[in-house]
């Protein structure tokens, strides 16, 4: 019975680390760019989810309905402007621009919001209910959904659409994209965009699962770093199933051994599998 | 005499110091064949390229169906009608047949009416629909040129412009796929812009030829005039 209780506790968390490292794998995979301040832009959701929440009153969740689209376009407005000129001067440029970045936002989050901690409360966090003897967290089951949906919709949008097939045959081959009709630096943008629109969702589920303050954004760097490298750097499927693995090792090591675990699993993927598990 | 389609006129591209083309200028009717031929690293690929926007010309202009295209992105220009097919093809490997084929009607002017031209591309190339679902990163380089000509012409271009098209396939396969191209030509009346090595191939299927050397364009005129004497002289700078 512990075992499968740590396997439901596992895999509803790991939806959660999925959707975490899920906006920095795109970027990788599309942008070719490894973005360090993704730690950072997941904890300007967390703030703007708590700001919305307590401003207008509405529960967590709807507060998507405004961070989303607010995050896409600051995420579009970044690249556009700042890191696709920074690109042009090669890669080195941009994953400086990306850490520079990352330290402005910390310190202006820490201007704006002070070094306090803060959260965002639901009716839900800490209620829990049993299945066949096993209990399940409301707020973790929560969190998986959003997750999943969230997930899923990333993943429709990029089979479906036309900009997001043209995202897609942009990671694939950029020139020949171009020789096709599309704009890459309007697609590098909006992949930008799409990314910083999944750190507003993975920014509400840290919220509501734990404390934040300007400067946990490295914490969420490295975890998504983990799952993004163990997934096989780009593949969308590839970071769920990481992000499973991730939320296992999170549950079986505790507090203690959790992270140990998982950098040891980083380690061995990168010795034994370095595309990852589902790399090309 | 039909009217001008695309004229180049002094169109130079540097590569740093070096020219790599220079003051090269070229002229395609309406629906006409033309093919560019000379030895490899003459500069017919960076030509085309700079035509295209992939590279910045240094000096020149390009006009294309009245418009000045000149350094334009190129994604513009392809919604223009101009759309070129690298060498290789350069097909999006891990997307499916019809994928790499829908990804050519990005252009707005080109997404309406692409289920049309997509059913017209499979009538043309009738392999690709048996093989819609398979990435085409599997398919064979003959099927992969199929899939990367398909795809330009889901853009519905008024010119075409086939880089080398012919390296690394059979000798069937090539005839087969000219045999295509010429279709293409013929039905839709689009302009093709061959860039060979195989002259004798090049001269048979086009209406007129261009032959550069060392970045220059040296010698023009009708495919169905020119002296071998001359050409070859042309061609080796003799």
């Amino acid at each position: 019975m512990y075992f499968i209780q740590t396997l439901v506790n596992g895999l509803l968390l790991g939806g959660y680390y999925a959707l975490i490292g899920i906006g920095m794998t795109m970027i990788l995979g599309i942008v070719k760019l490894t973005n360090l301040a993704h730690g950072e832009f997941v904890i300007i959701g967390a703030y703007m989810a708590a700001v919305v929440t307590s401003a207008l009153g509405i529960d967590p969740i709807l507060s998507l309905v405004i961070t989303v689209p607010l995050m896409f376009l600051i995420g579009f407005v970044l690249q556009y402007v700042l890191i696709g000129n920074a690109m042009k001067k090669g890669p080195e440029p941009a994953l400086l621009v990306t850490f520079g970045l990352s330290i402005i936002i910390m310190d202006a989050l820490r201007l704006i919001f002070t070094v306090n901690e803060q959260s965002i409360s639901t009716p839900y966090s800490t209620k829990t209910f049993t299945v066949l003897g096993i209990n399940i967290s409301v707020l973790n089951l929560v969190l998986f959904a959003i997750s999943i949906v969230s997930i899923l919709l990333l993943t429709m949008f990029l089979s479906r659409s036309y900009v997001g097939r043209a995202i897609r045959a942009t990671a694939d081959d950029a020139e020949a994209a171009a020789l096709s009709g599309v704009n890459i630096k309007k697609v590098y943008a909006i992949a930008m965009g799409v990314s910083m629109a999944s750190a507003a969702v993975a920014g509400l589920c840290i919220g509501m699962k734990s404390t934040f303050n300007p400067t946990s954004g490295g914490a969420y760097l490295s975890t998504a770093f983990v799952v993004v490298v163990i997934g096989g750097m780009g593949s969308i499927p590839g970071t769920l199933i990481a992000g499973i693995v991730f939320g296992l090792a999170q549950v079986i090591g505790g507090a203690s051994y959790g992270q140990l675990i998982s950098y040891v699993m980083l380690l061995l993927v990168l010795v034994i599998r370095p595309r990852g598990i589902l790399g090309k | 005499m039909s009217d001008v389609l695309l004229t180049i006129e002094k169109l130079s591209v540097m590569y740093g110091d070096f020219i790599a083309v220079e003051e090269a200028s070229l002229t395609v009717d309406e629906g006409q064949i033309v093919s560019l031929i000379g030895l490899n690293g003459a500069g017919k690929t960076t030509l085309m390229s700079a035509v295209m926007g992939l590279h910045k010309p240094a000096s020149g202009k390009v006009v294309f169906n009245g418009k000045d295209i000149t350094s334009a992105h190129t994604d513009r220009i392809v919604a223009q009608g101009l759309s070129l097919i690298p060498q290789g093809g350069r097909c999006f490997n891990r997307m499916s047949v019809q994928d790499n084929l829908l990804m050519g009607s990005f252009p707005k002017t080109a997404r309406k009416g692409a289920k049309e031209t997509l059913a017209h591309i499979y009538e043309l190339f009738p392999v690709l629909k048996e093989k819609m679902r398979d990435p085409a990163g599997s398919l064979s380089g003959g099927q992969r040129q199929m899939v990367a000509i398909g795809r330009a012409l889901m853009a519905r271009p008024k010119c075409l412009i086939f880089d080398e098209i012919s390296l690394g396939l059979s000798p069937a396969v090539i005839k087969d796929i000219y045999h295509r191209i010429r279709t293409i030509n013929e039905l839709d009346k689009t302009a093709v812009i061959l860039i060979e090595q195989d002259t004798r191939r090049a001269l048979r299927m086009s209406d007129s030829f261009y032959v550069m050397l060392k970045g220059r364009t040296v010698l023009s005129g009708k495919s169905d005039e020119v002296d071998a004497e001359t050409l070859k002289d042309a061609y080796f700078g003799i």
